[in-house]
């Protein structure tokens, strides 16, 4: 019994042979057409003298690694085709994401299981490979025999990824959709791993990347990417797209971003932003990105200094966007200015009716907005903060800092 | 509005770099000597080259920056993409063989600069190799660049010596646009020497790279530009004033070879204690510096074309195959230097001719890729661009096919 694999460098060159054994050509590309399978080889392509010849998946009887064997003969001219992926020209030697191990890596080679389906043989994309193997496979691929490389190559460790486990990176928005190239194994990933993906591309792929995500998962990705990438990638997206991706990113951040950005680019962009997010966004950035100011988050949950447990845990509810990071409830008298803060579990575990004064709430510790961002450092390790208030003039909050602001702003050092 | 008024600025200095480092390690131990030898025995006649020189660098440098600029792509990349892995795999072989030897020049060069000072090599080169080591691997991209920006300053010790020697100005100057031909085979060896050593195929590579790391974008370019300009300017600047210290101390007494760089300070020694040791601290700096970015240049280059992990921000065990090729290249090239008897010269003829060999194809490639519309969109050469890079090439070709031919002959002589 044959082995049943096949690797693409060995199915390019290979033999193809007629109904009665006469070699028609050989191997010159195999095609997926992922919309019909997503993993199976509809066409493979065999040179001709003027153009290529198509060979459809059905029309092949037998395939192993001494030759293809069709059962039809009647072959169709090669058109190129935007739906169709193909493999030697658009997947070797090409950048992919391996959304698993989490890395963008170069395809040295692609491995076939041979499978019987109907009474012939089809191929199955099984995994992609990379490492040295492939690389010896390559280099060896019509030098030495066929059977001789794969004796030789078993010396080697491999290294592929599962097929499932990968993305393939497509500039063109249009063809990407032909291709029917989904981002919901990217999208799967940690932002912050995404972020490397996306810093390790090039200009281009990155923006097709962006683009291709829900604008929700583009911004978690994009607050993780450094600065200066972050504005490049902002900068080559559609007005309406980028605002789309900033007004899902925290106001503090989606500020910092159009900081970073040339005034016409980043007035066209809040321009499409949605009233609410503009207001906030525009409101910091008057600030400058180094003072408590440019750091702060303009959500934050206040309540009155008499109200009770029951008003703060409600307080609570009316923000859930805030509710995961919540660490800390600030208190304010009449006029709106702070005048106490506390651990959010501490009317958590109060008796609804308690009023919040009874909790011993702390002393104030605040920051104005023009501070020095190193001033507020030191205010979080001195009081060893999670959550710091920024006071306007009037001493009215303003927005607050968190301790995960801080942790950016030490790392930028 | 403070914040915009930064951001020019942010994106001035966030250009310079590469291309100024990448044209000072061009005066690396091999290009001073190559200048010195040039000085010292046909003393001003050869500045006339410089000129030249300048626009082939330009010309190619150019063409590089411009690349990695708008495909945010290195040259490797580019060349798997489009020319296969196993055009690529035999470029890396031959790039990794000749920049072995360069290291090894340029550790030699760190050995003998200090030996002017009475340090024994058997001290300073350990020292150096393991201080390169550490700097490349432990440093990051930012405060590395910022050391090596600092190197290229300390080209200024050149200058200042080649003032001290107090050579003959008018001269100098008529003899650098005055060009002067002569049928004597030694002065025709020495010019070819001066341009085939001018332009190599690492630094395209580097080059490029470079200008990717630092994010460089389409838009930007024009500054990268300015830059790549200025920095050929500075590096043949620093050639003029190496040529004239020793056309001025040397060639002035008594016309002369010399066997090494070191013979050249020390020719330097009437004319005062603080030309010699400055021309030595030159020596010293470009030696180093060339040191540490070879290595570093040569491994990212092969595991990006070749697709293995790359990257001092990566581990050891994430990136293997990159840090033994950076520690394999700074061990075998600082090692050999201690070995008594190592056949170093001709080990440097050596290099010669690989890179003389890989150079062609490097540029060819070169403007190959930099034509292609699909990468460069509206980036492309222009036509006279192009016929101007054209003629350069192959001006380049034929220098180095005569530099090759030299060099076998003074091998096997």
């Amino acid at each position: 019994m044959a082995e049943q694999y096949l690797f693409l460098t060995e199915l390019l060159g290979l033999r193809v042979h007629g109904l009665r054994g006469r070699v028609l050509g050989r191997v010159s590309d195999a095609a997926l057409v992922p919309v019909v399978h997503p993993v199976r080889i509809d066409r493979l392509f065999i040179g001709g003298a003027f153009t290529w010849l198509t060979v459809r998946q059905e029309q092949v009887r037998k395939i192993s690694i001494d030759g293809i064997f069709l059962d039809d003969e009647n072959l169709t001219p090669f058109y190129p085709d935007e739906s169709v992926l193909r493999l030697e020209q658009d997947l070797l030697d090409q950048q992919i994401i391996d959304a698993q191990g989490r890395k963008v890596v170069r395809v040295n080679d692609v491995t076939f299981e041979i499978v019987q389906e109907a009474g012939h043989d089809v191929l199955m994309i099984r995994e992609v490979d990379i490492g040295l193997r492939s690389v010896f496979r390559r280099l060896a691929q019509g030098v030495l025999p066929r059977r001789m490389i794969r004796r030789l190559q078993s010396r080697i460790a491999p290294n592929s990824i599962g097929w499932e486990h990968c993305s393939i990176i497509e500039p063109d928005p249009q063809r990407r959709l032909r291709l029917n190239i989904s981002t919901s194994l990217i999208e799967k990933m940690r932002p912050a791993d995404l972020a490397d993906i996306v810093e390790e591309l090039s200009p281009e792929d990155r923006e097709a990347l962006i683009t291709a995500m829900e604008p929700e998962a583009a911004a978690e990705a994009l607050s993780e990417v450094e600065p200066d990438i972050q504005a490049q990638i902002i900068e080559s997206l559609e007005a309406e797209r980028a605002a789309d991706i900033l007004e899902e990113m925290d106001p503090d951040e989606a500020a910092d971003v159009l900081g970073d950005l040339e005034d016409e680019t980043s007035e066209e962009i809040l321009e499409e932003m949605e009233d609410a997010p503009k207001a906030e966004v525009e409101e910091l950035l008057e600030y400058d990105e180094n003072t408590a100011g440019g750091l702060m988050n303009t959500e934050f949950v206040a309540v009155h200094q008499d109200a009770r447990a029951a008003d703060a845990i409600e307080a609570v509810r009316s923000q859930p966007d805030l509710a995961d990071g919540l660490t800390t409830i600030f208190l304010t008298d009449v006029d709106g200015r702070l005048s106490g803060f506390m651990p959010v579990t501490r009317p958590l575990l109060a008796r609804p009716d308690t009023l919040l004064s009874e909790l011993s709430p702390e002393e104030p510790v605040t920051a104005h907005v023009r501070d020095k961002a190193s001033r507020v450092a030191e205010l979080f390790d001195k009081y060893n903060l999670l959550s710091l208030p920024v006071v306007d003039d009037e001493g009215r909050i303003a927005g607050a800092v968190t301790a995960d602001d801080i942790i950016a702003l030490l790392r930028r050092k | 509005m403070f914040r915009r008024a930064r951001y020019h600025l942010a994106v001035f200095f966030a250009v310079i770099g590469p291309g100024f480092i990448t044209a000072m390690v061009d005066n690396d131990a091999g290009g001073i000597f190559t200048y010195s030898q040039a000085g010292a025995k046909y003393g001003y006649l050869p500045l006339w080259t410089l000129l030249p020189i300048t626009i082939l660098l330009i010309v190619t440098q150019e063409m590089c920056s411009r690349m990695g600029a708008v495909t945010g792509k290195g040259l490797s990349d580019l060349i798997r993409e489009e020319f296969g892995l196993r055009t690529t795999f035999f470029m890396m072989a031959a790039l990794v063989a000749a920049n072995l030897t360069n290291v090894m020049a340029n550790f030699a060069g760190v050995a003998s600069s200090l030996e002017l000072f009475g340090l024994s090599r058997y001290v300073t080169v350990p020292l150096a190799s393991v201080a390169v080591w550490l700097l490349i691997v432990k440093g990051s991209y930012a405060r590395v660049e910022k050391i090596f920006l600092f190197a290229t300053a300390l080209y200024v010790c050149y200058i200042i010596s080649g003032v001290l020697v107090k050579p003959d100005w008018k001269e100098a100057a008529i003899y650098s646009v005055r060009p002067v031909l002569m049928l004597d085979p030694g002065y025709i060896t020495m010019l070819i020497g001066m341009v085939g050593t001018s332009v190599a195929p690492w630094m395209q590579f580097y080059l490029q790279a470079a200008v990717v790391e630092k994010g460089v974008t389409a838009k930007e370019y024009a500054g990268s530009r300015i830059e790549v300009i200025v920095g050929c300017i500075a590096m043949s600047v620093i050639a003029f004033f190496i040529i004239v210290a020793c056309a001025g101390a040397i060639h002035s007494v008594k016309p002369q070879d010399i066997n090494d760089a070191t013979d050249a300070a020390l020719g330097l020694k009437p004319f005062g204690d603080a030309a010699y040791l400055l021309f030595s601290a030159g020596l010293f700096n470009a030696s180093l510096f060339a040191a540490c970015i070879l290595p570093l240049s040569t491994s990212y280059t092969v595991c990006e074309g070749l697709g293995f992990e790359a990257g001092v921000n990566r581990s050891f065990r994430e990136a293997p195959i990159f840090y033994w090729l950076f520690t394999g290249l700074i061990a075998i090239g600082a090692g050999v230097i201690l070995i008594p008897g190592f056949p170093l010269v001709r080990m440097i003829l050596a290099s010669q001719v690989i890179n003389g060999i890989l150079l062609p194809f490097v540029l060819v490639f070169m403007i190959l890729l930099v034509n292609k519309q699909r990468l460069m969109k509206k980036w492309v050469n222009s036509p006279f661009y192009n016929a101007v890079a054209w003629v350069s090439v192959v001006v380049l070709i034929g220098l180095t096919l005569a530099l090759i031919a030299i060099s076998i002959r003074d091998m096997i002589r």
